[in-house]
């Protein structure tokens, strides 16, 4: 009876203990081989060209659109205790330290990540990584490393990009459209507003941007399958990415704000 | 220049490769024939380092190169090209994109310098005016030119083919059947190709080995595998669904 419980938690156990083990194998891969030659400069242009600024219209209109729904919430919600005065602050405060970061992670999670696992899980499938290997060039090197560089230099960069912006459409819902006064508002974004609030928020940016091309690379350097198996790999990829994301933001927080 | 010695290789539950020994001389042509299925890409994986064996060696060039690292290795293939069933070419680049990738990445040449290079080694294959061609718009007949191409890009010491007239119409395997014995002839390389296609078989090799149940049950020139007494070897090359050799998955 027992042994037959501790076979069931074993079976439950055992892939998702094997998955986290080979991602933490090829995480230590690339870091081991980034400081070795030949570099790859343009391969991770072309990846932070992709990642960062490929990724800035839907970065922008979910930035704009947060902010702006952000402030009418706060606002019809403050009104309710006559805190109007602080819609400011809040939506401040809750893009720098989380919107911001978490929201444009898993965009870019799913924009980036998805090609990602998409492009190397269809070049697993047709032996083009084989080939890149039979031509003496290092797959990690040639194909992870430029993505995990971009992605962990671009996504604290798009998080700036969603807080500013995130920040002026509250300013527009706030001021043009429910007659908060414009000075208010500035005043309120600021006066609460800390270092630590932007910094930690950019800290999480970073490691979501570590986390997310590990695991998008991962899943598609090991597809398996043909096409089905690209399919699979590039929604898991999102899947994955998106809950690492989601559950390394409670645990970063408690840290970052012991 | 390679030797396999008793190469042992096994995925999960499939027991591939039972005891392969192998022998390759230099300028040879050896062409490994078998079943679908039989490990014939397992086994030309190991010459070139993409696998390597459960249990014994692997010798290129009398170096065990089963006992090398990731830059040994590396050093290693830079004497190989190969030429793989799809081709394999690189989708996010053009053709002399592709011809040139080797030199690109292990030569100082230039950007122009590589392109008159490609443009060179596509025309030994038959092929003019593709060098701006994305791999997606070409047939599958000049893909595998331009993975040949590829493969020769480098001036290597040994080729190896995987499968590398499946899937061509007649005409166009026989095209590159003649490919395959010009290279030998001009670049005198030593090449091992994988096929079940006899008639390519029978073309291009001084040797032809065959693989069953893991191990080489015969190998011999093509007249004496045309002659064999061995009723395996009889029923591979006549192609007769009837015989020792059982089809997977059907009751005999």
């Amino acid at each position: 009876m027992l042994v037959k419980f501790i076979e069931l938690i074993g079976a439950v156990i055992e892939k998702p203990a094997i998955g986290l083990g080979r991602i933490m194998l090829l995480f230590y891969s690339v870091l081991k081989i980034i400081p070795h030659p030949p570099y790859e400069f343009r391969n991770t242009i072309k990846q932070m060209l992709e990642i960062g600024v490929n990724s800035l219209p839907v970065v922008i209109i979910t930035a704009v659109f947060t902010g702006m729904v952000l402030a009418l919430q706060s606002h019809t919600g403050f009104k309710r205790f006559g805190a109007e005065g602080l819609v400011g602050s809040v939506v401040a405060l809750s893009m720098t330290r989380e919107l911001g970061p978490v929201l444009t992670a898993l965009i870019v999670t799913g924009r980036a990540g998805a090609a990602m696992a998409a492009e190397l899980g269809t070049m697993r499938v047709t032996e083009q990584i084989d080939a890149l290997e039979t031509m003496a060039t290092n797959p990690v090197k040639y194909l992870i490393v430029p993505r995990f560089l971009a992605g962990m230099c671009m996504l604290p960069a798009l998080t700036v990009v969603t807080n500013i912006i995130g920040i002026l459409g509250g300013y527009f819902v706030s001021v043009m459209l429910l007659d908060t006064a414009s000075k208010g508002y500035i005043r309120a974004t600021w006066s609460y507003l800390e270092m630590q609030d932007i910094y930690s928020g950019l800290i999480k940016a970073f490691f979501f941007g570590v986390a997310f091309t590990i695991i998008s690379c991962y899943k598609g350097f090991y597809t398996k399958g043909g096409a089905e198996g690209v399919g699979r790999a590039t929604t898991g990829a999102v899947v994955y990415s998106s809950m690492t994301i989601l559950i390394s933001d409670y645990f970063l927080t408690a840290w970052l704000f012991r | 220049m390679i030797e396999l010695r008793d190469i042992h290789k096994s995925f999960e539950e499939n027991y591939v490769l039972r005891g392969v020994d192998l022998n390759v001389s230099k300028g040879e042509s050896l062409v490994i024939i078998g079943g679908s299925g039989s490990g014939k890409s397992v086994l030309l994986k190991h010459i070139i380092g993409l696998l390597r064996p459960d249990k014994g060696t692997v010798f290129v060039n009398s170096m065990d190169i089963s006992e090398f690292d990731e830059e040994g290795l590396s050093e290693s293939r830079k004497k190989f090209g190969m030429l793989f069933q799809s081709s394999a070419l690189f989708d996010s680049m053009n053709v002399w994109e592709n011809v040139g990738f080797g030199l690109k990445r292990h030569t100082h040449l230039s950007d122009s310098e590589i392109k008159e290079t490609a443009i060179m080694k596509l025309k030994m294959v038959g092929l003019v005016d593709v060098e701006d061609v994305m791999p997606s718009d070409l047939s599958g007949g000049m893909r595998k030119r331009v993975g040949l191409a590829r493969a020769i890009a480098m001036n290597p010491r040994i080729l190896l083919y995987d499968e590398p007239t499946t899937g061509l119409d007649p005409i166009m395997a026989d095209a590159i059947n003649n490919l395959i014995i010009k290279m030998r002839e001009e670049l005198e390389v030593t090449s091992v190709a994988i096929t079940h296609d006899m008639r390519s078989a029978n073309k291009i090799a001084d040797t032809i080995a065959m693989l069953y149940n893991g191990v080489i049950i015969e190998q011999g020139s093509p007249e004496e595998i045309k002659n064999t007494a061995n009723p395996v070897v009889r029923q591979f090359i006549e192609g007769s669904a009837v015989g020792p050799i059982t089809l997977e998955g059907m009751v005999r």
